[in-house]
């Protein structure tokens, strides 16, 4: 080989090694699928419930429901609403729910649902900055509105500085004149966005729902946002903290109003919610559909061929084992991928019964293989007529098992019988040409390489990777190739070389 | 004292290992078109035949089923031969038959065979018994090889070969195999043969092992192993080193036998030769393989070759 084509070798190798994790890797990011079996994940129910009182006419029901809250992944909305029409209406970035009816009267409720699981991103994505909105004050107002945003500008340098300082001086245990003047005058988070506006700072008014395990009839909080030129930025208006709280969710951030009702009265808004924890895996299987990378998936697949890829997909595995064992190990083994069936039949039976069952089969196996090759036969019809008493040893091991009680003679069923039977066949012919001895280190050399791929094969961790992240085959991939370029010493030659110390 | 030793000390050594000799040599050095020609020996026959490299004389070809009849015709004339499976691996399914005694044939360990026995057993290696991966197989008859006096007294029972690494032509390390009462009258050194190393310039012996181990005296026979020269020993590199032409591979194990009568004979090549010879010799093959690699001006015959490694790699 020219060393050119090696580079090219290795460098395909690290292509295939770094693009399997780089896959998974995508995939565990953006769908969310777990790298360990048994994560759990939160998920939130949240309910607003619609109160109003029909007049008669044709009801139009509109609320605006959450898009992209910071820190939250929707995972499904839906309305329950007895006789209306729903919809959901996506209208200039502001996403709204609306119900309607021909004809109500009376009291009306309107549910919304929606589920919503904590993303690891809490900051708003930029923007551009609005231009803040055009304020007028009436005298004095006005004087102590300037007066006081003197003060805080005083002692601030950026909007974020300006916005604490405000809430800061407005906030104060003993407020002076003005700021009670202006205290009194409008509602206290309104007065805020309305002086920030002043300021040149565009602010708005967000709603938050606080998050607590089954609450019910909570109402939405005001938050204050305001833009830094980048993005929006939270701020609670009591205490100035910036940030959102985690347990917070903005259900309005953009819309002018949360909700209208036309054809109804005394229209009032209560949110309940509920927390619920689900497999973190069975969460990305119910997101899966939606995304690109989803479909590459196995999730679409049917149910019984899935099953069967959970079973298919661990086969490298145990080719990785063999090739490793021998490879650098230099275990030897009867038949090359003999020790990978055995261990698939293993993960079928679990280990002890198959064991047992393996061996015995084996063992009555070789005792009637015996009697065969006194009879000199053909090798296609020893071979044929050894295939049937295997059969026949599987099912005469499953009735007397069963009569006996143990289930477990039924799975002596799970082993290819074919494998089962070139297998005594090849112990045979080895018993008869190279010894017992040899025999022995084969079989056992085998069964020790299937019961190393078996215990790699039924971990929970490589079953759950070998199904979601199929795409890491590609590392095992790497890995065979790599192995195939191996010429150190196996570790076995380290002991068969051993006089070479005696070399003079 | 460890039953181990490090790698490090083994790559001093120059010890050839089992991965290195399979990417390294055998898949670098082998083509593999030309297999077929090294594990079939009906085709190493013909072809050693062509180039001039003697063999024991072949009796009969066993082709189909119905030819086993002819076979009793044929074994009626020959006083001592050897049935041979065209496509085994590691000497499986070899009969040899020393004499006659009335109906019955004799085996090298005094067991007799019936001629029925014989049949079965040609019906089993036209099956396929012994071949590679089960393949239908022709049988090959032919004449005995009687091994000088000197090795028949060395050996117990089977006939003792003698294997010569050949790379790129030149004879690099070689060695003789004696069949013990532990391998059961085979050659294989895995099963228990006693491996001799010979100077590849005399044919002298260097030292022995059995089952990985040193030895002074031959188990069986009690007789030093170390007082052994080969004779005719040119002839047997220069056929060694001839097979190279005749096949085209790089790196081959190449099997010969010294006849009373008819001198040096080649049993069989083999395109996967085994490592134990370093043992037997007491050397790594590595050094050998990388100076002939190195090599700027290869030489073109094989009595060149042979010569070159004559005085190259002897003592």
């Amino acid at each position: 080989m020219k060393p050119r084509s090696r580079y090219s070798f290795y460098l395909a190798i690290f292509v295939f090694i770094a693009g399997g994790i780089a896959l998974a890797v995508t995939r565990h990011v953006q769908l969310g699928i777990p790298w360990l079996a048994g994560e759990q994940q939160p998920v939130w129910m949240v309910e607003a419930r619609i109160d109003f009182e029909a007049v008669g006419d044709e009801v139009l029901v509109s609320l605006n429901v959450p898009e992209n809250p910071p820190g939250f992944r929707i995972l499904s909305q839906q309305a329950a609403s007895p006789g209306y029409g729903f919809s959901l209406i996506e209208d200039s970035g502001d996403l709204r729910a609306e119900w309607s009816i021909r004809e109500a009267n009376g009291p009306q409720t309107l549910y919304f649902n929606v589920q919503l699981t904590p993303a690891d991103s809490r900051d708003q994505t930029s923007s551009k900055a609005p231009e803040p909105e055009d304020v007028f004050w009436e005298e004095p107002e006005a004087t102590a509105v300037a007066e006081v945003l003197e003060r805080a500008a005083a002692k601030s340098a950026s909007p974020e500085s300006m916005t604490r300082e405000l809430i800061k001086l407005m906030q104060a245990s003993d407020p002076d004149q003005n700021i009670a003047l202006l205290l009194n005058s409008e509602p206290y988070v309104s007065l805020l966005q309305r002086m920030l506006s002043q300021a040149d700072i565009p602010a708005r008014i967000a709603d938050g729902l606080k998050l607590e395990d089954a609450r019910r009839l909570q109402p939405l909080r005001p938050f204050l946002q305001i833009h830094n030129g980048e993005r929006w930025l939270t701020f609670h208006p009591e205490t100035g903290l910036q940030g959102l709280p985690d347990d917070v969710l903005l259900w309005r951030q953009d819309a002018a109003s949360l909700l209208d009702v036309v054809g109804g009265e005394d229209s009032q808004i209560s949110f309940s919610m509920l927390q619920q924890t689900v497999p973190a895996l069975e969460l990305a299987t119910r997101e899966g559909g939606q995304n690109g990378l989803g479909l590459l998936s196995l999730y679409e697949l049917p149910i019984e061929e899935q099953g069967m890829f959970r079973m298919m997909l661990l086969l490298p595995l145990g080719a990785l084992v063999v090739a490793f064992m021998r490879i650098i190990i230099g275990v030897r083994t009867s038949g090359t991928f003999m020790p990978v069936l055995i261990a698939v039949a293993f993960v079928q039976t679990s280990l002890l019964p198959g064991l047992v069952a393996f061996l015995s089969v084996v063992t009555v196996g070789l005792l009637m293989r015996g009697y065969l090759s006194s009879l000199n036969l053909l090798l296609v019809s020893r071979i044929s007529a050894l295939i049937i008493l295997v059969i026949a040893i599987t099912t005469g091991f499953s009735i007397i098992g069963y009569q006996m009680g143990f289930n477990t003679g039924m799975t002596v069923t799970f082993f290819p019988m074919v494998i089962l039977a070139w297998t005594i066949e090849r112990m045979s012919i080895l018993w008869e040409e190279d010894g017992p001895r040899e025999v022995m280190i084969q079989g056992f050399g085998s069964l020790f390489v299937a019961i190393l791929a078996y215990l790699l094969m039924d971990a929970p961790l490589a079953r759950h990777l070998t199904f979601n992240f199929p795409e890491l085959h590609l590392v095992t991939f790497g890995l065979i190739l790599l192995m195939g370029q191996y010429t150190g010493y196996k570790l076995s030659e380290l002991r068969r070389f051993r006089p070479v110390r005696d070399f003079s | 004292m460890s039953a181990w030793i490090s790698p490090f000390r083994l790559r001093k050594a120059g010890i050839l290992g089992m991965n290195e000799r399979n990417v390294g040599y055998i898949a670098r050095y082998n083509d593999r078109s030309a297999y077929p020609l090294v594990d079939d020996k009906l085709k190493t026959k013909l072809l050693a035949e062509e180039f001039d490299i003697k063999t024991p004389r072949l009796r009969q070809v066993v082709r189909q089923q119905h030819e086993i009849g002819h076979f009793s015709d044929m074994a009626v004339d020959l006083e001592g031969f050897a049935i041979k499976p065209s496509k085994g691996s590691g000497g499986k399914g070899i009969t040899v038959v020393q004499r006659r005694e009335g109906d019955q044939y004799v085996k090298a360990s005094g067991a007799l065979l019936s001629l029925e026995y014989l049949k079965r057993h040609l019906s089993n290696i036209l099956a396929g018994l012994y071949s590679l991966g089960g393949k239908p197989d022709v049988a090959i008859v032919e004449d005995l090889v009687r091994p000088t006096a000197l090795l028949s007294k060395l050996s117990f029972q089977g006939v003792p070969d003698i294997r010569i690494v050949v790379f790129q032509g030149y004879p690099v390390m070689a060695m003789l195999r004696l069949a013990t009462t532990a391998s059961d009258g085979k050659a294989n050194l895995h099963q228990g043969a006693v491996g001799v190393g010979l100077d590849i310039g005399s044919g002298q012996a260097l030292n022995a092992v059995q089952f990985n181990r040193p030895i002074l005296l031959h188990p069986d026979t009690g007789l030093p192993v170390s007082e052994i020269r080969i004779d005719d020993w040119d002839t047997m590199l220069v056929m060694a080193a001839r097979c190279y032409e005749a096949t085209g591979l790089g790196y081959i194990g190449v099997d010969l036998v010294l006849d009373e009568n008819e001198g040096p004979l080649l049993l069989e090549l083999n395109a996967r030769p085994g490592l134990a010879i370093q043992m037997a010799n007491g050397k790594g093959l590595v050094p050998r393989l990388r100076h002939i690699e190195g090599l700027k001006r290869p030489h073109f015959t094989p009595e060149k070759r042979a010569a070159y490694a004559r005085n190259t790699f002897g003592r």
